[in-house]
Formats: C-alpha cells, structure tokens, sequence
C-alpha cells in the first residue's frame, strides 16, 4: 500500500510473534476446511474461491454445511451473509486504523477479520496499531488460504483439529486481545452484558445474530469511566 | 455449491466490511458516539468469546474447550504473554480430550 516501508518500521518484534501464533491455529483450520470440503464434494476450484474470496472462516463452514445437508444456495448464502454482518460495525471500529486513503480501504478491508480487528485493537492506536492490522489481515488471508490447499490434497488425513485444542485456542487468543480494553470498568460491564446476551439467544436465532445481539450489552454503557486505568485499548 | 453462490458470499461480505471503512471515513463523529462504536466492538468480540468458547453450534460444546478458555482467561488475567495464553488453552483443551473429557 502507500507506506508500506512505514508500515514495516511501525510493526513491533512482539506483534510478529503474536500474529505467528495466531497463524499456526489458522492454518490447521484452513486444513481442517479444506478437507470438510472436499469431503462434502465441493469442487476444488470454488473451495479455493471461497478462502481466496470471502476469506470468513466461520461462513465458509456455515455454508458447506448448509449445502451439504441438502439446503439450497441462497438458503447457504444467506446464512453466511447474515454470519458476517458483524463486520459492517467492525470495519466502523476499525476506520481509521486501517488508513484513510481509497486504496488502503479497497484492500484493507478484504483482510477485515476477527483477529485482524481484536489484533489491532490491543495495540496503542496509530502506526503500530495499522502495521499490527495489516501485517496480521496479509498473514491470516496468506496461511488460511495455503491450508485450504493443503487440507484438500491431504482429505481425510487432516486430523481433527479439536485433537490440539484449537478450537480453545481461538476464545482464549482473541478474549487475551480483548484484555487491555476490559480493565476499562465500562467496557468490562458492557462485554459481560453482550456475553449473557448472546448465550441466550443462541437457541432461538440464526447463526451470527446472537453475536449481534451482543450490541445490547451498549444498553449498560452508562458514562464513560473516568479512571485512566492503563490504555483504554 | 455453485459460482453463483460463492460470488453472492463473496461479494456480500466485502461490501460488509468495505461498507464500515468507508463510513467511518465520511462520518464526524461525536466523541460519546464514538465511545460506542469502540465499545460495540469490544461487545461484539466478547459475545463471539462467550459464544465460541461454550457452544457448538446451539449446543454446549462439552467441558474440555470451555475449562481449556477459562486456563487462557485466566493467563490473560495474569497478563501472561500471548503465546503463552493460547499454547495453555489449546494444551488443556487437548489434554483433557486425551483423557476422555469430552
């Protein structure tokens, strides 16, 4: 993009290591998808245009799901849509971080994820906090799309990733993210609100809507806290 | 699965995420309506820790992945280093399943 030499001197040593970590979880996911959908008998090439393209791990399995249980495509497509609204507010959170100008926008928000968003947002804001999205969205598209490839050559030899506990990796790295900005009371108050919220809307909504639900958590914002705290994100 | 649905995904979904960018970049935003926006993500990202960490699917996951989070949280609490929190979460997770914890 403009600045990527700016970029480059802005990422911090730590952040690599971190978004390393993060990769090596997403890649045998992406295996993991890469397989699920070769076993589904998805064709090779639209499961490769589906990490390349939509790049949302969670609506990718939603819609393999969807239409390997005999559920029509816009059934599939619209679940999957509706899965990825939250990242209409996310990408409102993330603006300016992800940078200003027309091209950083037009690329910058194709690598808009969950770990690109909590990844960025634990980081002080300014250049470490847009080196820390970018560095993280270029890497996660990058490995989640080699273990696609990967997981469809391999087929049922991909071993379940739930076997390493990946699956409680996920929670704990973005919730370990999420630290600095919940030893802010509000926020603390708010996140608890939108977690309760959204447990008990999982039984009666469609996926993705529950985490939606979550925005009522705002209801019990209240006033901004007026202790400093540490950084407030 | 068809082209057809894999550009409507495609398609929709980067609209989603170009769609917040590009607001924010048109929008003055007041700074109380700001400390929302920010506090909305954060609502987001802890429903999907809650969500991710208890449920598969609507039904609960079994104990290994939420007690496997909680010795993450609890790391991350301690301000352990990142690497640390995940390599503990996915170890308890996966010790436990090895035992026979669901």
């Amino acid at each position: 993009m403009p600045e990527v030499r700016s970029l480059l001197r802005a990422l911090d040593p730590a952040d690599v290591r971190d978004a390393l970590a993060l990769a090596t979880a997403i890649v045998v996911v992406g295996a993991s998808f890469g397989a699920l959908a070769a076993a589904a008998g998805v064709p090779p090439l639209l499961t490769v245009a589906l990490s390349l393209l939509v790049f949302a791990g969670g609506a990718q399995f939603l819609v393999v799901a969807v239409i390997a249980a005999g559920g029509g495509v816009a059934a599939a497509v619209t679940a999957g849509l509706l899965l990825n609204l939250r990242h209409l507010p996310f990408g409102l959170a993330v603006g300016d971080t992800v940078g200003r100008g027309w091209a950083a926008k037009l690329v910058g928000a194709h690598l808009l994820v969950d770990e690109s968003v909590a990844f960025s947002r634990a980081r002080p804001d300014g250049p470490r906090a847009r080196a820390a999205y970018w560095f993280c969205g270029l890497l996660l598209f990058t490995v989640w799309n080699i273990g696609t490839v990967a997981g469809m050559a391999a087929g049922s030899a991909v071993p379940d990733p739930d076997a390493f506990g990946v699956d409680a990796a996920f929670p704990a790295g973005l919730l370990a993210l999420l630290m600095p900005a919940l030893r802010r009371p509000d926020a603390r108050r708010v996140g608890l609100a939108a977690a309760v919220l959204a447990l008990l809307a999982t039984p009666v909504l469609p996926p993705g809507l529950p985490v939606l639900v979550g925005l009522l958590g705002l209801l019990v914002a209240g006033r901004p806290s007026t202790e400093p705290a540490e950084r407030s994100r | 699965m068809t082209w057809g649905a894999v550009l409507a995904l495609a398609g929709g979904t980067y609209a989603l995420r170009l769609a917040g960018l590009v607001l924010r970049g048109r929008l003055r935003l007041p700074p109380a309506v700001e400390r929302l926006v920010d506090l909305g993500a954060t609502a987001l990202l802890v429903a999907l820790v809650a969500t991710a960490a208890l449920l598969d699917g609507m039904a609960f996951a079994g104990w290994a992945r939420p007690i496997g989070v909680a010795v993450g949280a609890l790391a991350a609490w301690r301000r352990a280093p990142f690497v640390v929190v995940v390599l503990l979460a996915a170890g308890t997770a996966a010790g436990l399943r090895a035992l026979g914890v669901p």
